[in-house]
């Protein structure tokens, strides 16, 4: 039954033994997966202030644009520049690879930091940013713009109909897309390695270098990041039907 | 301000589209006096709706003036939010805040923007969800309650605010006929309270039994403007009788 593995080889606990149990190789794992879950939860900081700035200037733009250009004055002109600094960022990060990204800036951009998770952290933090950005103006587009002239019509400024109206609607529609948006970034961290961090994909990798032994480790290390990402879908899901309940 | 103040005051108001080749509004003027009850028809097209949207600015007047209780509110250096608590509006397709429920629909707008406490705003919404029939769905949200609830409700939410003026932007045009009648009667009861009113509608009944006066527009200009009974009954332009003998 288990022989379909490794044909006439080790059985599995041996398999086991090997990897994980000699020379405390269970701890590379460990190591490896706090390294992974870091990058992620700092990365995914970075990228929702980065995202939530970037839609509410693009937003603030699309929204604005036509009354604050009759207007005229230096508000317009501010919101140009900022505007079109967000879609040259947006168009870079988008239209060139994540690992790209992360030789860029470990290699030329911070080559004197030593330690790459920091590094790690910001690249792939910037690289979110993008995503979520879209994801969150996307959301700000779909509240229906009655909402927003109701608001309005009562004497709400832009600020304040933005604060109590469209962005608890923006988010609640956005929720599944941004749960999306961190499943790829909590898988996406994999390419840690190319810039010399230990992170899971590593550890596993590694083992697999020292034992000569493929199996347990690589498939270890997929059921982790299998399960890491069952456990923040459920999550997701539970805070999904919570905000739901308020409606019905 | 007393009864026959003008109220609202629009002198040679324009609004041109796409540089000037749809002209929505061709110079409409209009004097609204306090406490009157002003109906605007028209074919579909003729501009009543832009016009009723630009007395509190949600549309921006390509040309012309326009005056709220002595004020001219198109004018970049005044701040439209404080006169637009002012002049409540009611729309088409209700525009109740569906991330909120029914009390802070209504209480929103008074407890942030005329700083009532939160009981003060309540005891008010209270008041007034009771003079609509609707006490009952105040912990409700707008999803939970048919068209012509709604409209009540955001009828209320406008009220709220204690508006020297109420626009109706085809309050009933939205709703399944059997509900039509119980948002008329609130409006009804509204304008026998002396609330000064503009309304735009397709309810010729309505108009002719509530309204003090009658503007019909077509191609973006008042053709004709009369007291109700003598328009319905006697219409002067070749333009009116056409539309009265479709409609009526």
């Amino acid at each position: 039954m288990t022989n379909w593995v490794l044909a006439a080889g080790p059985s599995l606990g041996e398999q086991f033994k090997l990897n994980f149990i000699d020379g405390d190789r269970w701890k590379w794992i460990v190591d490896g997966l706090l390294a992974t879950l870091e990058i992620t939860a700092v990365a995914l900081v970075i990228g929702i202030v980065i995202g939530v700035v970037v839609a509410a200037v693009r937003s603030s733009y699309e929204k604005n644009k036509d009354t604050m250009k009759a207007k005229g004055g230096v508000g317009y002109a501010v919101l140009c520049f900022f505007n079109a600094v967000c879609k040259l960022y947006l168009t870079v990060i988008r239209g060139t690879p994540t690992v790209v990204q992360l030789l860029i800036c470990y290699f030329i951009i911070f080559s004197k930091w030593t330690n790459g998770i920091p590094v790690a952290m910001i690249s792939f933090g910037i690289n979110s940013g993008a995503y979520v950005a879209e994801i969150f103006r996307s959301g700000i587009m779909s509240v229906d713009e009655g909402q927003f002239e109701a608001s309005r019509s009562l004497g709400f400024g832009y600020l304040p109909t933005m604060r109590y109206v469209v962005v608890p609607q923006a988010f609640k529609a956005v929720l599944p897309a941004l749960g999306n948006e961190f499943i790829v970034l909590i898988k996406e961290t994999s390419i840690a390695g190319y810039v010399g961090i230990m992170d899971l994909t590593k550890a596993g990798d590694l083992i697999r270098g020292r034992t000569f032994s493929a199996f347990m480790p690589l498939i270890a290390v997929a059921l982790i990041y299998l399960t890491l990402v069952m456990l923040l879908t459920w999550l997701l899901g539970k805070l999904e039907r919570r905000l739901r309940k308020n409606e019905r | 301000m007393n009864a026959n103040d003008v109220l609202l005051k629009v002198v040679g108001l324009k609004k041109y589209y796409n540089g000037g080749k749809v002209k929505a509004l061709d110079g409409v003027d209009c004097e609204i006096r306090a406490g009157e009850v002003v109906v605007i028809i028209g074919p579909s097209g003729c501009g009543k709706s832009t016009f009723l949207r630009s007395l509190n600015l949600l549309e921006m007047p390509t040309a012309g003036e326009i005056f709220f209780e002595g004020e001219k509110i198109n004018d970049p250096k005044i701040d439209i939010n404080l006169h637009r608590q002012k002049i409540g509006m009611v729309f088409q397709q209700f525009n109740l805040f569906n991330n909120l429920n029914i009390l802070q629909n209504v209480t929103l707008a008074p407890t942030k923007l005329l700083k009532q406490t939160s009981g003060e705003a309540q005891k008010n919404a209270m008041d007034l969800l009771n003079r609509v029939g609707l006490a009952d769905k105040a912990q409700n949200y707008p999803s939970q309650l048919s068209g012509g609830q709604k409209q009540r409700i955001a009828i209320v939410r406008a009220l709220a605010m204690k508006p020297d003026v109420m626009l109706f932007d085809e309050p009933t045009s939205a709703l399944d006929p059997e509900m039509v009648g119980e948002v008329l009667e609130v409006m009804r009861e509204l304008a026998r309270s002396g609330m000064t009113m503009v309304v735009v509608t397709h309810e010729m009944g309505f108009a002719r039994e509530v309204g003090s006066r009658v503007l019909f527009m077509e191609d973006g200009v008042i053709v004709e403007e009369n007291e109700p009974n003598a328009f319905f009954a006697a219409p002067q332009s070749q333009r009116a009788k056409d539309f009265l003998s479709k409609v009526l």
